[in-house]
């Protein structure tokens, strides 16, 4: 099989090779560092380099919530309405990572927004509402889930969304309806939340049914009580004609999916993680290497690892020298020094799980540790 | 230095072990209180050093692009040496230790962090960390009590090779980054094995470490120097390279020996550590083999806080900008147990330190029994101690320590 190159190639493959050979020499210059080392000191935002955004704007939304408007770097690929984000802030100088609904669909300007609210004893989500600021650096990952609207889009939608599950829908409506041809369909949306006041979006989505775009029905649990799932055939009577999304606490998206399968229907549900882990004392330690023990709450993880047979990375055995750290993926563990907890939580604790010294930390709940991992 | 057991009075003999295990609750209650206090600050002020010292490095080699230019030179070599100081001291040695690895910043962490040295970042944090803050000053297996290649401690016995060591002490100070790297990699051990028989570990790390030498060298003496060639500065930049390692070496080796080298800093008994050490044991080790260097705030900072040697060793993985604040509770500590905390200005440390190295290049006891009108005599006996083979070496020295120890009487009387 023959392959005719195009002239161009060569031209483009000798600027590629220059361009390398330039970087080479870059590299040379400034190790041990590397150049993205260099660079980020310069321009964070610039492709190649590890994905973060810069708050543009901070925008109260509620008292409790306000949405943050990003410029993320240029290796963004893009979203659909109604993803996700990975966020990585700097609370207290600690990086902490939690997951948002991007609540806005294609911009013009190409930033992302995420709209935040404020949980009681949220660390993240607090800072985001009441500290964050118009500069500040947040680390992201790429936009993910399956919580989108299929295309092409269909003519009937029931939206039900309780407090702040009404993040990635508003990203929906608002893509709808900056389209040049406006989507014609017929969309009910159900909300839920504690007042009139805490809806967030409120004047939003009161605008667009002001002018006809949706069918909002409000609950205010303050007057109106919870959401009874079987209240909804009233609500909606044409329910089984229309495609549903519901985004909110477990319960309500529990009793959602309960009622959509008595009827043999489909309901498209996005869940926010909880986020508590119980700690304990001693539990479940699971390896990489398929390894599982039982340890207990005052014996060193490294100890009882190695008692087990696992090939542990350690050094000093006191807490002084690193040479243990290892990432924690999942699980809870306790300080025997001062007893102080460090969590890691898949999908909100950073990409690599959380680095622990397995020499002074003790199982404080089931653990998953990747003891393989250690970098470099 | 004589290990503290060997001492006529043990400087820790009036402490009882209740003493031990309450200076131990105590410092434990100081950590604490930092690990409380720890927060945003704390990450904006490496931050700021990191990017200070990225953006002096990047200037000062602009600027030593231009180096056949005599002002170009010196300012150039004066930002770089600053900013290698900065580098090795104030970040990548406090970065290695874990101090800011609660930020879990994967950019600024012990587990990912390279530095601008021989040695690598792996064997490095082996031998320091490992090895020298867990085992301080106990003679024998803390190397960094002399390298391994000085006497450092009257308990160690004179030969004549030692008579160099001052010499050696300084050509190890101007290549101090490789002495590092080597004695990482226990260089002279291993090399005395034959070569078949070293182990694998060994031979990775060996090339780990050469591997990273050639790309250190490449950087300071090829490719900054060819990048400056269109103005003709070649040789001037790699002279500038070349003396910004050496201000870097002889800097962070003056730091290093004031930390556990002054006369006066207590040394340790392999035998005489109890197998199941305490941590209040441990601690007090840690207190009594370190010294601190007074000064200003820029003196702290260009020594990567190991002015704090003390607090350092106390509390390697605490952020290094909060030593100064816990100083003053840790020095309250000392004089409440009655220990001595052992602190200098710079020049008295260094000055310290190497009159300890030349004092212990000579025989126990020659110094002290030397002056001006016996030095002839004194000489003669130090040439025949080194010429004259063991038997007269020992009767010699068991003659001098027996005559040191009269003109020390007399003094006290």
């Amino acid at each position: 099989m023959s392959i005719t190159v195009p002239s161009g190639a060569t031209r483009s493959a000798s600027g590629w090779s220059l361009r390398t050979s330039l970087r080479k020499v870059a590299e040379a210059a400034v190790t041990p560092l590397t150049l993205d080392d260099v660079l980020d000191h310069f321009h964070p935002l610039r492709g190649g380099t590890d994905l973060r955004g810069r708050i543009v704007e901070v925008r109260p939304e509620t008292t409790e919530s306000a949405t943050l408007i990003i410029k993320p770097g240029r290796d963004w690929n893009g979203h659909l309405p109604g993803q996700y984000v990975r966020v990585g802030a700097e609370v207290d100088g600690v990086r902490l990572w939690r997951t948002y609904s991007l609540t806005h669909g294609p911009r013009a300007d190409k930033c992302i927004s995420i709209t935040v609210k404020a949980i009681p004893d949220g660390v993240v989500s607090n800072h985001l509402v009441h500290h964050a600021k118009p500069g500040d650096m947040l680390q992201l990952a790429q936009a993910q889930g399956e919580f989108v609207l299929p295309l092409p889009i269909p003519p009937k939608l029931l939206l039900v969304t309780a407090g702040s599950g009404i993040t990635p829908v508003i990203g929906m409506l608002r893509n709808l309806f900056s389209r040049t041809e406006p989507y014609a369909g017929d969309i009910v949306l159900l909300h839920s939340a504690l007042t009139r006041d805490a809806v967030i979006f409120g004047p939003e989505l009161r605008g667009y049914a002001a002018r006809g775009l949706i069918h909002l029905v409000e609950l205010h649990t303050d007057v109106d009580g919870m959401l009874d799932v079987a209240d909804l055939d009233t609500i909606v009577p044409d329910l089984a004609e229309r495609t549903s999304y519901a985004c909110g606490p477990a319960g309500l998206l529990d009793a959602l999916e309960e009622h959509y399968d008595a009827r043999d229907l489909t309901l498209n549900v996005e869940r926010f993680r909880p986020t508590t882990v119980v700690a304990g004392e001693g539990g479940t330690v699971s390896f990489a290497s398929g390894v599982t023990i039982e340890a207990d709450g005052a014996t060193p993880i490294l100890d009882a690892a190695e008692n087990a047979g696992v090939i542990m990375p350690s050094g000093c055995r006191m807490g002084i020298c690193m040479g243990c750290v290892i990432p924690l993926k999942e699980g809870a563990v306790r300080d025997l020094r001062n007893g102080a907890l460090t969590v890691a939580v898949p999908g909100e604790t950073g990409p690599g799980g959380v680095p622990i010294q397995t020499c002074i930390s003790a199982a404080a709940g089931a653990c998953h540790i990747d003891e393989g991992a250690r970098s470099r | 230095m004589t290990a503290i057991t060997k001492k006529p009075v043990n400087p820790t003999a009036h402490l009882t072990p209740e003493d031990f295990e309450q200076i131990g609750i105590e410092l434990d209650a100081i950590r604490q209180d930092v690990l409380d206090a720890r927060g945003a600050t704390d990450a904006a002020y490496i931050h700021k050093v990191v990017d200070v010292q990225r953006r002096l490095e990047l200037a000062s080699r602009a600027v030593l692009l231009f180096s056949s230019l005599p002002p170009a030179w010196i300012v150039g070599t004066i930002g770089l040496s600053v900013a290698k100081i900065l580098e090795n001291m104030e970040i990548g040695h406090n970065v290695m230790h874990g101090q800011w690895d609660w930020m879990r910043d994967p950019k600024i962490h012990s587990t990912t962090w390279e530095w601008d040295n021989a040695s690598t970042a792996d064997g490095w944090k082996h031998a320091h960390n490992e090895i020298h803050h867990n085992f301080t000053n106990i003679v024998g297996k803390d190397n960094d009590l002399g390298y391994g290649i000085m006497r450092v401690d009257e308990d160690q016995r004179w030969h004549p090779m030692y008579l160099a060591q001052p010499l050696w002490n300084f050509i190890n100070a101007c290549f101090f980054e490789y002495g590092i790297a080597a004695y990482d990699l226990e260089l002279g051990r291993n090399l005395r094995i034959p070569k078949e028989k070293r182990s694998e570990q060994f031979k990775t790390n060996l090339s780990k470490t050469l591997k990273k030498i050639r790309k250190q060298a490449t950087k300071d003496y090829v490719v900054h120097p060819a990048l400056s060639i269109p103005t003709g500065s070649f040789l001037p930049t790699l002279a500038a390279n070349f003396t910004a390692n050496l201000v870097r070496n002889i800097w962070s080796h003056s730091v290093i020996m004031c930390g556990h080298f002054p006369e006066g800093v207590e040394t340790f008994e392999k035998k005489a550590i109890p197998a199941n050490e305490t941590r209040g044991e441990w601690y007090v080790r840690q207190m009594l083999g370190s010294a601190n260097i007074s000064g200003s705030k820029a003196m702290h900072i260009m020594t990567g806080n190991l002015s704090h040697q003390i607090e350092h060793h106390l509390f390697p993985d605490l952020p290094s900008n909060r030593y100064a604040e816990v100083a003053p509770r840790v020095q309250a500590l000392f004089e409440k147990y009655d220990l001595n905390y052992h602190e200098a200005p710079l020049p008295q440390q260094v000055y310290s330190a190497w009159h300890k190295v030349v004092r212990l290049s000579l025989p126990n006891g020659w110094l002290a029994t030397t002056n001006l009108k016996n030095l002839p005599e004194q000489t003669k006996l130090l040439w025949a101690m080194t010429t004259k083979g063991p038997k007269i070496r020992r009767a010699a020295a068991a003659r001098l320590q027996q005559q040191a120890r009269r003109v020390e009487q007399a003094k006290a009387a």
